[in-house]
C-alpha cells in the first residue's frame, strides 16, 4: 500500500483539525449544490465504488450522488447480487473492484472493522460508510455542517466566518439507542473533539455494556436534560439488531424518551432537533415534532451530499504533499471501546 | 524599496471581505505559492498609487467599451482578483455613476492540475446574479500560463451563459501555455518563470519563492 493513500475510517483519525478542514471544505460544496447545473469536474477521471454488505439506500445514494455531482464514475456493488451468493468473500470482491481501477472504496459492513480491513488489502482510499456498531464518520460530520450552518446563523454570521470554536460548550443531548448506534459513537467523537458537552440519555438496556474512555455524561432522565440542552440527537431504535428485546415496549420507550411536541417545547429557545434517518414517526420522534422548524432532518441530508463531496474530493481531490492520512497501525487506537482488529458480528451477544 | 519580510506587504485590507478578512489572509499566505516555500520580494514594480491609477485607467476602459455599463458584472477570481474587482466597482461607482455587480469565484475544482498539486478552495463562490446575458469582466492578479483563466471560464459556463467574458489583469507577466490574451491590462512585466508576482491594493512586489 503507498503511505500516502488516505483513509476516512474513523473520526479519530481526523481530530479537531481534520474536522475544521473537512468542514470548511464542504463550504465550497454547499455553494455547489445550491447551483443550476451543481456540478463541477474536479474529479474527471476517477472511479468511485461503493461496497454495501447491509442494506442502505439513503447513505449508498448520498455517496453516489456526490461522486456523480464531482464528475466521478460511480460502481455500485450490493451484497445481494451474485458473487457473495455464489461464495465469493469479501476480500476477493474488494481485489476484484479494485482491479478494475477503482480510486476510492465506499464500504458498508454489519461487521465493525471492515472497512479498515478493506483498506489494507486494496490500493485505493477506503470512505467507512458504517461498520456495524463502530462508526459511520460521514453522519457525525454532516450533522457538524448543519451544526455550524445554525451556529452562524444564530450569531448572524456567514458560516464561511464561522470556525469550530462556536461548538465549545455546546450542549448535545444524544437520545435512545445508543448501544447498537455507530452514529452516536462517530457522534460522541466528533463533537467532543470539537469541545461540545455530550450527554447521553437512554434506558440502561440501550447503553454500551461500558462507558469507560467516552467522554460524556449519561442520564436516564429525558425531561431532566431537556431544560438544558441546545442539540437534541434523537436516535432510532435498531429492531434489526434486537432492540425490541432491550426495551418493554415500543409505548413505554415512546412515553419515556420519545421527543413530542410537550417536550420539544420545554427546550431552551434557538434549541434544535436533529436525526440521522430514517425517522420512525410516533415512536422516538412525535410527527409533530418532527415537521418543526427546528428540527433539521431535512437540512441534514441536503448537506449529506456537500459533505461527502468534500470528503471525496479530500480523499481524491489534492496532492498530498504535506498532507497526512492516518497512520495504518494506529487505526481504532483512539477509539473508546475499540474492539482492534477483530471483527465483532452486531447484535451476536 | 527592498522589503524583506512578506508579512509586511501581504496584508489584506479589512472590510473587503467582510469580517472574514483576516481568515482569507491567513489561508491565502497558507496556501501561497502553491508548491510550497516562502515568498522573498526582490523589489518593487508598481506602488500603492501606481495600482490605484492602473486600476482607474482599467475601469475607464471597461466604461469606455460598454458605454453605460449595460449588463456588465465584474467577478474577482479568488483570492489575489477580488479586492482588485471590488475597487475597480467602486471607481465605476464614482465615475459613472453606475453600481456594477460583483461576484466572486474560486476556480479549484476547475483546475486541470488537481493531483498534480495541493488544489484546495480557497473561499467560497459567490456569484449572486444571473450570467445569462451579461457582460462578464474577469478580474484577477496575474495572468501567467493561462491555467486558471481557462479554469474560470469552464466555471463561468455553470452559472449561466454570458453575452461576452472579458478579461482583466493587474500583471500580465508572459509565458503562456494557453491561446488566452487579457482585454484589460495593469501593466506588462517581462519575468522569468521561476520569479514569482505579488499584488495587492498596497503595490506590486516581484520576486522569488524559496524553498525551506
Amino acid at each position: 500500500m503507498r503511505a500516502a493513500t488516505r483513509h476516512l475510517l474513523s473520526i479519530a483519525d481526523l481530530g479537531a483539525a481534520g474536522i475544521e478542514e473537512l468542514l470548511r471544505l464542504s463550504d465550497s460544496f454547499v455553494e455547489v449544490s445550491l447551483r443550476a447545473i451543481p456540478k463541477v469536474p474536479a474529479l474527471r477521471g476517477k472511479t468511485v465504488a461503493t461496497l454495501f454488505a447491509e442494506d442502505s439506500t439513503r447513505t449508498r445514494l448520498s455517496f453516489e450522488t456526490a461522486a456523480r455531482r464531482l464528475s466521478a464514475d460511480v460502481m455500485t456493488f450490493h451484497a445481494a447480487s451474485a458473487s457473495t451468493r455464489k461464495g465469493e468473500s469479501l476480500r476477493d470482491t474488494a481485489e476484484t473492484l479494485a482491479a478494475m481501477g477503482v480510486d476510492a472504496f465506499v464500504v458498508r459492513h454489519s461487521c465493525a472493522g471492515v472497512p479498515v480491513q478493506v483498506a489494507r488489502w486494496v490500493d485505493a482510499c477506503v470512505v467507512n460508510a458504517g461498520d456495524g456498531a463502530h462508526e459511520h464518520p460521514t453522519q457525525a460530520l454532516l450533522d457538524c455542517v448543519t451544526l455550524r450552518q445554525v451556529l452562524a446563523e444564530r450569531d448572524g454570521r456567514a458560516v464561511e466566518d464561522c470556525g469550530v470554536e462556536a461548538f465549545e460548550g455546546l450542549r448535545v443531548a444524544i437520545v435512545g439507542d445508543v448501544r447498537h448506534s455507530r452514529v452516536a459513537r462517530s457522534e460522541v467523537l466528533a463533537l467532543s473533539a470539537l469541545g461540545a458537552v455530550v450527554t447521553l440519555v437512554a434506558p440502561g438496556s440501550l447503553l454500551p455494556p461500558s462507558l469507560d474512555g467516552w467522554p460524556v455524561e449519561v442520564s436516564h432522565d429525558l425531561d431532566e436534560v431537556l431544560g438544558s440542552t441546545d442539540v437534541c440527537y434523537l436516535l432510532r431504535l435498531q429492531v434489526e439488531r434486537g432492540t425490541a428485546a432491550r426495551v418493554p415496549t415500543a409505548h413505554e420507550y415512546s412515553t419515556f424518551y420519545g421527543l413530542n411536541a410537550r417536550r420539544a417545547r420545554s427546550m431552551p429557545e434557538g434549541a434544535v432537533v436533529m436525526h440521522p434517518g430514517p425517522v420512525v414517526r410516533g415512536l422516538e420522534i412525535s410527527s409533530e415534532v418532527a415537521d418543526m422548524p427546528r428540527a433539521l432532518i431535512r437540512r441534514q441530508v441536503s448537506n449529506g451530499v456537500a459533505l461527502r463531496m468534500a470528503v471525496l474530493f479530500w480523499l481524491l481531490g489534492p496532492d498530498r504533499i504535506g498532507l497526512e492520512g492516518p497512520d495504518m497501525d494506529r487505526i481504532g487506537a483512539g477509539h473508546p471501546g475499540s474492539t482492534g482488529d477483530a471483527l465483532v458480528e452486531v447484535g451476536g451477544a | 524599496m527592498l522589503l524583506t519580510s512578506i508579512e509586511t506587504v501581504k496584508q489584506v485590507p479589512r472590510g473587503l471581505y467582510g469580517s472574514g478578512g483576516a481568515q482569507v489572509a491567513e489561508r491565502e499566505r497558507k496556501l501561497t505559492p502553491p508548491r510550497g516555500g516562502v515568498f522573498v520580494p526582490r523589489g518593487q514594480v508598481l506602488s500603492t498609487e501606481d495600482v490605484h491609477r492602473a486600476l482607474t485607467r482599467i475601469a475607464h476602459e471597461i466604461a469606455e467599451q460598454n458605454r453605460g455599463l449595460r449588463d456588465v458584472v465584474l467577478v474577482g477570481l479568488q483570492t489575489g482578483g477580488v479586492p482588485l474587482a471590488y475597487r475597480i466597482a467602486s471607481v465605476l461607482e464614482e465615475v459613472e455613476g453606475v453600481a456594477v455587480p460583483v461576484g466572486t469565484l474560486d476556480v479549484a475544482f476547475y483546475r486541470d492540475d488537481i493531483g498534480l498539486r495541493p488544489v484546495l478552495p480557497e473561499a467560497v463562490t459567490d456569484i449572486s446574479f444571473d450570467l445569462a446575458g451579461k457582460v462578464v469582466v474577469l478580474v484577477d492578479d496575474v495572468l501567467f500560463s493561462g491555467r486558471t483563466v481557462r479554469a474560470a471560464l469552464d466555471a463561468l459556463a455553470d452559472y449561466g451563459r454570458a453575452r461576452a467574458v472579458r478579461l482583466a489583469v493587474m500583471i500580465d507577466r508572459g509565458h503562456r501555455e494557453l491561446p488566452i490574451r487579457p482585454d484589460f491590462v495593469g501593466k506588462n512585466l517581462p519575468t522569468r518563470p521561476d520569479e514569482q508576482v505579488d499584488v495587492s491594493l498596497d503595490g506590486v512586489l516581484l520576486g522569488e519563492v524559496v524553498k525551506r
